[in-house]
């Protein structure tokens, strides 16, 4: 086959994975998300060290998951456990829409993403290789915030079992296969914020207004999925099923809500990549 | 339509077709969604409302009058066969609409009615007397018989089944030990022996039990508050006399004298149970300290042994716990739908005599409600389980005190308050210290599966003679926790007992049946208590001595988990994953062979110049119009000047040029090949578009490696250093590029766009932000560029930028092209000079004899003249003899000039292009 194109250039070869994952390890927000990730347990830790008792010991039952605060300091598990319930209403969306909303707008608005598009690095590549940049730094600062959690956890309260108000103790072994199933939980709803702040990314040209228009539809859906006249409306909300992850703390382990979760969080977050895909690849790069 | 204010077209986004077309799709597909969601169904079933006038009581001669509801399903196809719907204690037959809406919407014709001595039906509470409710609900089945909708067996005898819960399920009892016309029934929370409920006693003796009366006092005590019609005692509410003074008799001693026992056991399945024929679907509640699972389990082997079909059916829920967990509910749905389906309308296999049972797994994550697992069993094990773990439980013999009339008291259910299954999970007990004994086992090394009664011994000295007991077991968690199940508890009256625990005999006791996992690690706690509110107490204080034998049975069921209707999405979602991955490989490879036939679509009479644009047009999707029609060759060794006002369509070409933006028509060929976006041929371009694009937080060095690394190629071909002496940056390039001047970020633009030294160098607006030295290097560096076949394309709206440094040039306007050539050619085109002379009327008439083509004054001294090609030493020579000074002669050969003519003066776009 003849190429048009000069010598050593190959499409397939373009924006390499690792020169993206330098473009964005060199950026400061990149390395303050990440690095917010290890401060976060540390101050959760010293807020437990040197902060008050609490004095809210009559938690109900129908609490039970609110106890979870109780049972934070009882192991290092436990403690990881908490770090993340606290930080998976807010924190990860934020810094997923910051990963995901970032990557194309940021190029767009520096005037850079139209000497990659004309390198030329084909548009399905260079989206293709944003995405998968974007969801690796996503999934890392995942992980950094609960390797970090369960290491200061276990160093300061030890390593036990994974405890519960509502159910038996999870020996440590088992807890942390919970643990990583939380954790994959969360990944995958956290989806739906990753392809919708990488649509907007394209829409935009506009860093800020990516990443603040996925929080604020977060939101918004978290917001309508409080309103119980919705009814089943609110089951194809993006957000429903976003603390199903706790269903994971009993046994054995419910996952039926986990699993309509994930279905729900796979289908939003295809659709949104294909529309980012299918504008992308058709739009006039104006920027 | 009225024009819009100006103002507000400005604000609001420009109206197109395509727009339109988009907004009305999501409105369209809003509406439906809202509209299927709140679309009110209609109902599958019709309903009529009517007083029925029964003849009943002992001797058929009083006549009540029941309010009823008869539903018939909507769609029905000839006779259906009829459900009689009983409702509890307390209610009305509005209180089982929903159930009676299911069914009838299920096929059934579905009567209900409110019972006598309730809601608007007249009469008293007989306690489902078999001489008063128990013959009101034949006189309904005779009532059903006589109605065209509904099957009948024979003449009189209706398809009918009956199905209620608690006073409504042992009303179904009742009727079919009564009436062999019913076929099927489905009794559900309900009571076997009247007398036992209120009076139960766990332990293996004769002695009557201890009165419930907590949940005695909600029982008869919720009539009261209706006075009776007939004008009765007010103490007794509508309440039937003798059902009345059996219950303030019972409840003001405590125990049942033998009319109070008859009248409780007349109200009782206990002694009909043989005489049921029709199959009975038994279901019970695990939460329920009123009817507990032990009154099902008397029913089930009443029933069954006469042959009868019997199943059994446990659900996380009853008269403590509520209707249980959605899964749960769901269960019982269908095992009522299957057994009336099989023995009612015929349709479907026998159902299995196979028992089920839920277990609480934990609480929803969403709804903060129950979860519920379901088991099944192949058979009804009763209470004693399938098998048995024996667990050792220690503790001394001790002394406890009875307080006078149970006052401080344990605490271990709240009758008629529970708000749901979740607080019974919580512990709302609670002994009070000094009142009970406790015996601990050690933790459990394994979990044990209870499922059915647990049995102990104990022994017990009264100085009286008796003792009232409350034996509770704890599941006590590793932290401390000590829940009891369900909240029930085992009431145990002893009679007979001697002063010394050494002369006491061991007695049995029987514990209610629980289903619950004790988890590894958990221990077992007993605890005798000699108080619980929910109880009758003695008035006296007392102290006894209570021993409790180590040795705890506890029945286990391991049961088959009943595979959750919800799994069914772990395949949807399996199936979601592989339709998504395979669109993705569909689109892939679709899209590689259209990029592959692209590939081979190059024409080869073009194959070796650098840049062809033909017949270029951009409009945009709002309507307008950026370029109309460019066509231009830039062939090697040429440096092309694009030549244009602002607004000319230049940048636009460029951005087409680049693959940034598709053209409406016509196309750019790239040494034969088509330019689209992403064209692997663009990797022969280099480019400088629209000013620079840099990472701000990179140096210009670092900048120009990450540009290099994205185009994929080797690094020995970047040539790196060249680019960077062209720059010119000096130590400058280790800077980050945000702090650059504008110049600097230009220069390093244009060595980016120059790495890899490609064949065709695209340059818009090259030398902006440059000042004169560099600039004059920069018309250097292009001219030496287009050398060795290569070739430079520059934009320029600067007219003597493109004079200096091109050897071709394009000249744009409004989106067309005005002229094109060497740039040569184009100012050749003027032949005219500048003169400025003393005098101008005497040089223009001197002038107008000579061989030009026109003279133009120009200001106060000066003539504009187009020559003709007649030398300018004879115009100068003929201007000198005629005595007119002449002080400057100005060739006008500037591009300017050429410009200005081509464009005109209007040098003012149509708008930013």
């Amino acid at each position: 086959m003849t190429t048009s194109a000069t010598h050593g250039y190959r499409p397939s070869a373009t924006l390499p994975i690792r020169a993206e994952i330098r473009r964005q390890a060199s950026r400061r927000r990149t390395q303050l998300a990440l690095g917010f990730m290890i401060l976060l347990p540390l101050i959760v830790l010293l807020a437990f060290e040197f902060g008050g008792g609490s004095n809210d010991n009559d938690r109900r039952g129908a609490e039970a998951f609110g106890s979870l605060v109780d049972l934070a300091t009882s192991g290092g598990l436990n403690f990881a456990l908490f770090c993340l319930a606290v930080s998976a209403g807010f924190l990860l969306v934020v810094v997923v829409a910051l990963f995901c909303g970032d990557t194309v707008a940021s190029e767009a608005s520096w005037g850079s993403l139209r000497y990659l598009l004309a390198a030329p690095v084909p548009r399905v590549r260079l989206l293709g290789v944003k995405l998968v940049v974007a969801l690796a730094y996503s999934l890392f600062a995942l992980v950094l915030l609960a390797g970090a959690a369960l290491l200061l956890g276990t160093v300061r309260y030890g390593w036990a079992p994974l405890s519960s108000t509502v159910a038996a103790q999870i020996p440590a072994g088992q807890g942390v296969l919970r643990l990583l199933g939380i954790l994959g939980y969360l990944a995958v709803t956290l989806l739906v914020v990753a392809g919708l702040a990488f649509l907007l990314s394209v829409l935009t040209d506009a860093a800020l207004g990516a990443v603040g228009g996925a929080v604020l539809l977060w939101i918004l859906s978290s917001i309508l999925d409080q309103i119980t006249a919705l009814g089943g409306l609110r089951d194809i909300l993006p957000t429903h099923y976003s603390q199903a992850w706790l269903g994971l703390l009993s046994t054995p382990a419910q996952t039926d809500d986990v699993v309509k979760g994930a279905i729900s969080a796979v289908v939003y977050a295809a659709v949104f990549w294909a529309l980012a895909f299918w504008r992308f690849t058709r739009k006039d790069i104006t920027s | 339509m009225p024009a819009l204010p100006a103002r507000l077209r400005r604000v609001l986004p420009r109206v197109t077709r395509r727009r339109i077309l988009a907004a009305s799709a999501v409105v369209l597909l809003l509406a439906v969604v809202v509209g299927v969601a709140v679309w009110p169904d209609r109902p599958a079933w019709t309903s009529t409302d009517a007083r029925i006038t029964v003849r009943t009581g002992p001797d058929d001669t009083d006549r009540v009058d029941l309010s009823t509801r008869f539903y018939l399903p909507r769609d029905r196809s000839g006779k259906v066969p009829a459900i009689l719907l009983a409702h509890g204690f307390g209610g009305t037959m509005d209180s089982v609409r929903d159930d009676a809406e299911d069914l009838a919407a299920r096929g059934y014709a579905v009567l209900t009615w409110t019972a006598q001595g309730f809601g608007t039906s007249t009469g008293q509470i007989h306690l489902d007397s078999p001489d008063w409710e128990v013959k009101d609900a034949q006189r309904l089945l005779d009532w059903l018989a006589a109605r065209p909708e509904v099957r009948t067996d024979a003449d009189g005898d209706p398809r009918v089944g009956v199905i209620g819960g608690s006073y409504g399920g042992a009303l179904a009892l009742l009727l079919a030990a009564q009436d062999r016309r019913v076929d099927a029934i489905v009794p559900m929370i309900t009571w076997n022996d009247l007398a036992r409920s209120f009076l139960p006693q766990s332990a293996d003796v004769a002695a009557t039990g201890v009165f419930k009366k907590s949940w005695a006092g909600l029982f008869f005590g919720s009539t009261a508050a209706g006075p009776d019609p007939a004008g009765g005692n007010p103490a007794c509410g509508r309440l039937a006399a003798d059902v009345c003074s059996a219950y303030l008799a019972t409840a003001t001693s405590g125990t049942a004298d033998d009319v109070a026992l008859r009248l409780f056991r007349r109200s009782s399945p206990a002694a009909v149970l043989d005489r049921i024929s029709a199959p009975t679907l038994l279901v019970q509640g695990e939460v329920d300290t009123l009817f507990p699972l032990s009154e099902a389990d008397a029913n089930a082997r009443g029933i069954a042994a006469t042959g009868t079909p019997v199943r059994v059916a446990w659900y996380t829920g009853g008269h403590d716990g509520g209707d249980g967990p959605q899964t749960d509910q769901d269960r019982i749905h269908f095992l009522i739908d299957q057994w009336f389906g099989h023995y009612l309308k015929g349709t479907g296999a026998a159902p299995a005599d196979s028992f089920t049972y839920s277990r609480v797994a934990g609480f929803s994550a969403l709804d903060r409600g129950l979860v519920t697992n379901a088991y099944s069993r192949p058979a009804y094990p009763g209470l004693t389980g399938t098998g048995s773990a024996a667990v050792a439980v220690r503790g001394p013999a001790q002394e406890i005190a009875s307080p006078p009339n149970g006052n401080p008291g344990a605490l271990s259910s709240l009758p008629g308050i529970s708000s749901g299954l979740s607080g019974l999970l919580d512990g709302a007990t609670r002994d009070v210290p000094g009142q009970f004994a406790a015996y601990q086992s050690a933790p459990l090394t394994a979990a044990v599966d209870v499922a059915g009664a647990p049995v102990i011994r104990l022994r017990a000295a009264s100085a009286t003679g008796t003792a009232t007991l409350f034996v509770k077991l704890y599941d006590v968690g590793p932290d401390g926790a000590a829940t009891l199940s369900s909240g029930l508890v085992a009431p145990v009256r002893l009679t007979g007992l001697p002063s010394d625990l050494g002369d006491a005999q061991p007695v049995t006791v029987t514990l209610p049946a629980i289903v619950r996992r004790l988890d590894a690690g958990h221990t077992v706690r007993i605890v005798v208590a000699t108080s619980d509110q929910a109880y009758f107490a003695p008035a006296r204080p007392a102290t006894y001595t209570v021993a409790v034998e180590p040795r705890v049975t506890l029945p286990t069921v391991v049961g088959t988990p009943i595979a959750d209707p919800q799994t069914v999405w772990r395949y949807v979602l399996a199936a979601v994953v592989a339709a998504i991955l395979l669109g993705l490989l569909v689109t892939l490879l679709v899209r590689g062979r259209r990029l592959r036939r692209r590939e081979h679509r190059a024409l080869p009479e073009y194959a070796d110049t650098p840049l062809v644009v033909r017949g270029l047009r951009k409009a945009y999707a709002d309507g307008f119009v950026a370029v109309e029609e460019i066509g231009f060759t830039v062939e090697r060794g040429q440096v092309v000047g694009l030549l244009g006002p602002n607004g000319a369509g230049k940048t636009t070409t460029l951005r087409v040029l680049m693959g940034l933006t598709m053209p409406t028509a016509g196309d750019a060929l790239v040494f034969g090949h088509r330019l689209e976006p992403g064209s692997p041929v663009l990797s022969r371009v280099g480019a400088l578009v629209e000013g620079p694009g840099f990472l701000p937080h990179l140096s210009g060095y670092e900048n120009l490696r990450a540009y290099w690394r994205a185009t994929g190629r080797p690094e020995s071909d970047a040539r790196f250093a060249e680019a960077l002496e062209i720059a010119g940056l000096g130590d400058s390039v280790h800077r980050r590029t945000k702090n650059y001047s504008h110049g600097m970020r230009q220069r390093l633009a244009i060595a980016q766009a120059m790495l890899g030294m490609p064949e065709l160098l695209v340059l818009d607006e090259p030398t902006d932000g440059l000042d004169p030295p560099q600039i004059a290097e920069m018309r250097r560096v292009l001219r030496r560029y287009a050398t060795d076949g290569r070739a430079v394309l520059v934009s320029s709206h600067l007219l003597a930028e493109v004079e200096q440094t091109c050897t071709h040039a394009v000249v744009v306007n409004k989106g067309r092209i005005v002229a094109s050539g060497p740039v040569e050619e184009i100012v050749g085109e003027s032949p005219s000079v500048t003169i400025e002379v003393s005098d101008v009327p005497e040089a223009s008439r001197v002038l107008s004899g000579l061989d030009v083509r026109s003279v133009t004054p120009e200001g106060p001294s000066s003539l504009v003249v187009d020559m003709n090609g007649t030398p300018r030493a004879d115009v100068v020579a003929s201007l000198v003899r005629a005595g007119v000074g002449v002080d400057r002669v100005v060739p006008r050969r500037r591009l300017e000039d050429a410009f200005l003519a081509l464009v005109g003066d209007n040098s003012r776009g149509s708008g930013d292009r």
